[in-house]
């Protein structure tokens, strides 16, 4: 089958990563966009397998059936997988219920890959962001620049012009890629479909432990959720939008088991995707204020 | 997101279906401060239900806090995504926009009106097939609107849609939109825009934006969404010749080699006869691989990767291309340039150029003209500074298939980057090739320098001394060069102040003559080397990109830079030519260490401190560095 705009587009992003950078790396988070990213990743070097290792940064804190999803993903496609966990804020017992979500997204997520990288060396990293994601990501180039300590500035970015996309930088700076830039929520969804890519099964509909917290529920995933007084995890039929951390990932009711349905629940919805991600509403801005520090 | 919510409903399978088969349209909004393009944008987003509802409560939330519309809904902040500009209320970078109809799926790319920012609007055209321009209806042409069909018309958006806005502030009048309708017309022959269409439109209010106003009754074309979802997308004419850049060569083991690209033109299919460019090698195409198969056909736009029928020498940056329509080969070219960076243009300075998957070393001669984008006039220029454009004639140090941009955007267009500080510095664009590049070629030389050094017994070098006025370079190089011909060696010595009264005299002292001053010195040096001779340059030479030229152009190994390390106290103090007391009273401009920077070398191959050693000592420095390297024996 003949190949879409927006898959040919991602495809020849990834081969510039590969053909313009010294050492690069794909991080794969294990999310549906991870999984479209590294589908078009396989394609891009077939026959060939892709010449860069996968980086996952793990806070500990993932979804049991993510790291369980990674792990026989990664062994089938005979891909190099790095796991970085970040150890000084682990040993300093870091959580989401003891640091609440700002500090321990900084520590765990954005400290925590910006030492991956910095301990592998990487150039580049790709990543599975997309425009529109969010606003201060509509204005991001398809190849955005880090200084030595991995801040973004926006109002420094370089002209990117056709297809045309220069990786020089200084000793120390460093790019992240987005080949998914371009994409929607919905296009990713049709893609998943369309390719019948395997995506961890908490995206379908399932009874699951739940506890309701100021409106958002909270998965069960395992004992180590602390459970407030009186607070008692009941089965509901729930799936997630968007995965990351358990203890920070809210769960939307629903009866969406199958993709065809995934897909419609979400065209029918009236609420947007990173509404499930607690960590955007740290502030006005929020997002913005977190890329300009390093996170991803 | 309402659209289609019944087929959504009731038959999510088919429409997927209709949805997978919609076409893509890309497209750029640009206009002045003010205009209303991320109000325009925001109405879009908000009338085809683009909207959730967080965004539409975080939305009234910012309205109350930074809108300019008096608490309503301020559409323009679903727009402006960055925290400074929701605070001064202006867009300033590019941001895209994604939705969708029932009709198209499309990318908008919102551009800024803002002067100082025009290089993103230029990012947002190069991929746009179509150019929203909006004009305010009480304001008419403005300066910028000028300036930014300029820029459509030049990246080759061949679309354009005409939006007065805020019809609203001038009473829907019908004339107020004919007269500006008129107007514009004759900006759209001056850059040859032939499809333009004019819609009287209110952002704020929605007029004519997603469905026709009966506030212009006397307005009888579509409205914007309509037209968008209508207008013939500028497809890939699959009756030009087949080209690919190579991006990447596949070898996973011995058995398999493929060359992986994207296609820019054409179409291609297994047993096409092909052309390498530049290297002229034929070949014809064994199968068109790809993840899910093998293809039979494939067409522009699509990544794929190919395998040829015999092993011939393929690499990045080389074009596969029809055999029976290759493209051309050159070096030298005219193209169009606009230039981004604050540093302006420095003429016979080296830049890195990309184009396709190929870079190759830049140098741009003196602009033929900029134009004035008030008058269109063509105007006289030494330089192109931030946010001008201009024609240039530019040379390359090796040749590149290319097509003229009118062609092809993809072997047409190019950007340049500084060597020093890697910031994309300009765009550019491919008019033609110049004639005389095709046809010189250079002689072929039976006596090489190899053979000159032989006679002389001597290897060939060049000894670059820069620093300072008043530094003693050109005394160390008077020693050097003393001890050099005792020892029988054959020398030349380029001194700055002596060129200067003959090979140099027409050049002043700007950043661009002392660029060019340094490109001539270097390639008189070069010709020196190959007579055989050792060459003693004695520069100022302030530019640390200058001298990267002419380490390139002579080549690595044997150009040994010399930093004659005076401090600018010392220097002063010595003021041997009493220069630095006349530059301090300010009679001599652009003079370097006063009024014009010394950029020191980061890494030369000599450091002399010649605070306490006397010019012999440091000449001995010199010649043992010579016989280190095994320039000189001993």
């Amino acid at each position: 089958m003949a190949l879409t705009p927006l898959e040919s587009e991602s495809i020849e992003v990834i081969r510039e990563v590969a053909s313009q950078c010294d050492n690069p790396v794909m991080l794969y988070s294990v999310g549906k966009d991870s999984a479209v990213m590294l589908h078009l990743a396989m394609k891009a070097f077939y026959p060939a397998k892709p010449p860069f290792p996968l980086l996952h940064v793990d806070t500990t804190w993932k979804f049991r059936d993510m790291i369980d999803l990674r792990d026989r993903k990664v062994a089938s496609l005979g891909l190099q997988l790095l796991t970085y966990t970040h150890e000084e804020g682990l040993a300093q017992n870091i959580t989401p219920f003891t640091h609440g979500s700002a500090v321990y997204t900084d520590v765990m997520k954005t400290a925590a890959l910006k030492a991956a990288l910095d301990k592998y060396g990487f150039d580049a990293a790709l990543g599975g962001a997309r425009r529109d994601e969010e606003k201060s990501r509509a204005k991001e180039r398809i190849f955005s620049f880090r200084d030595a300590h991995h801040r973004w500035d926006p109002k420094n970015q370089r002209p990117e012009l056709w297809n045309l996309y220069n990786t020089r930088k200084n000793k120390g700076e460093s790019i992240r890629a987005f080949p998914l830039s371009n994409w929607t929520e919905l296009d990713i969804w049709q893609y998943i479909y369309k390719e019948n890519i395997e995506i961890v099964p908490l995206y379908f509909a399932k009874e699951r432990p739940v506890v309701e917290r100021s409106g958002t529920l909270i998965m069960v995933d395992d004992e180590r959720l602390p459970l407030h007084r009186g607070e008692k995890p009941q089965l509901r039929k729930v799936r997630f939008r968007t995965l990351g951390c358990y203890p920070l990932t809210g769960a939307v009711e629903s009866d969406a088991d199958t993709l065809p349905k995934i897909i419609q629940e979400m065209l029918l919805t009236t609420t947007s995707e990173r509404q499930g991600r607690l960590i955007d509403h740290d502030g006005a801005a929020s997002m913005e204020k977190k890329k300009q520090e390093g996170y991803f | 997101m309402a659209h289609q919510s019944a087929l959504i409903a009731e038959d999510i399978e088919s429409y997927l279906q209709s949805h997978a088969a919609k076409g893509l349209l890309r497209f750029i909004t640009c206009g002045s401060v003010d205009d209303g393009k991320s109000t325009l944008i925001g109405r879009l987003l908000y009338d085809s239900k683009m909207i959730f509802d967080d965004q539409l409560s975080a939305l009234a939330g910012d309205s109350k806090k930074f809108g300019t519309t008096g608490g309503e809904l301020d559409l323009a902040l679903l727009v402006d995504g960055l925290a400074a500009e929701r605070e001064q209320g202006i867009t300033i970078d590019v941001a895209y926009r994604f939705f969708s109809t029932d009709r198209r799926k499309f990318i908008v790319a919102d551009t800024p009106g803002h002067e100082q920012y025009t290089r993103n609007m230029a990012t947002g055209a190069s991929m746009a097939d179509l150019a929203i321009v909006i004009v305010d209806a009480r304001k008419g042409i403005l300066t910028q609107t000028r300036r930014h069909s300029m820029i459509v018309s030049m990246l080759g958006v061949k679309r354009v849609v005409l939006a007065v806005n805020k019809m609203d502030m001038v009473i829907y009048d019908e004339k107020v939109f004919r007269r500006i309708e008129k107007d514009y017309a004759e900006i759209a022959a001056a850059f040859g825009l032939k499809d333009v269409l004019a819609i009287p439109v209110s952002a704020l209010r929605g007029d004519n934006v997603t469905a026709l106003s009966e506030n212009t009754p006397w307005y009888e074309g579509p409205s914007l969404l309509e037209h968008l979802e209508t207008v013939e997308i500028h497809g890939q004419d699959s009756s030009l010749p087949f080209r690919m850049p190579v991006q990447w060569v596949n070898r996973p083991n011995a058995d398999f080699r493929g060359f992986a690209g994207r296609i820019a033109s054409g179409a291609v299919a297994p047993g096409t006869r092909v052309k390498i460019l530049p290297s002229g090698k034929l070949s014809s195409v064994a199968r068109i691989v790809t993840y899910d198969g093998d293809l039979e056909e494939s067409t522009a736009g699509q990544s794929v990767t190919l395998t040829l029928a015999d092993e011939v020498d393929v690499s990045r940056g080389d074009v596969i291309a029809a055999a029976d329509a290759p493209c051309e080969i050159a070096d030298q070219f005219e193209t169009r340039i606009i230039w981004m960076s604050e540093k302006p243009m420095v003429a016979s300075r080296q830049y890195l150029l990309q184009s396709g998957t190929a870079r190759s070393i830049c140098t741009p001669a003196k602009p033929k003209y900029r134009i004035d984008m008030q008058t269109l006039e063509h105007e006289v220029c030494k330089t192109l500074a931030m946010n001008e454009i201009g024609v240039c004639d530019i040379a390359l140090d090796r040749k590149i298939a290319f097509e003229p941009y009118a062609l092809n955007r993809t072997l047409g267009a190019f950007i340049l980057i500084d060597r020093l500080t890697h910031e994309t510095v300009a765009a550019g664009m491919i008019t033609h090739a110049l004639r005389r590049s095709q046809n010189v070629h250079l002689q072929d030389l039976s006596v090489d320098q190899a053979a000159r050094a032989a006679i002389k017994g001597q290897k060939p070098c060049t000894i670059w001394m820069t620093g300072l006025s008043g530094a003693g370079k050109s005394t160390i190089a008077n020693v050097v060069e003393k001890k050099l011909n005792a020892m029988a060696k054959h020398t030349v010595l380029l001194d700055g102040d002596n060129l200067r009264h003959g090979l140099n005299k027409d050049l002043g002292f700007t950043e661009q003559d002392r660029a060019e001053n340094i490109r001539r010195v270097a390639e008189v040096a070069k010709l020196m080397m190959e007579a055989g001779l050792i060459a003693l340059v004695s520069f100022i030479s302030p530019f640390r990109a200058e001298r990267e030229m002419a380490r390139e152009l002579i080549g690595e190994g044997r150009f040994i830079e010399v930093f004659v390390d005076t401090p600018l106290q010392e220097a002063e103090a010595r003021d041997v030519k009493g220069l630095y007391k006349k530059a301090r009273a300010g009679e001599i401009p652009n003079f370097t260490g006063i009024s014009s920077p010394y950029e020191a070398p980061e890494n030369p191959e000599l450091r002399l401190e010649t605070v306490g050693q006397s010019p012999e000592e440091l000449a001995e420095e010199i010649l043992e560095f010579l016989m280190n390297r095994d320039f000189l024996s001993r």
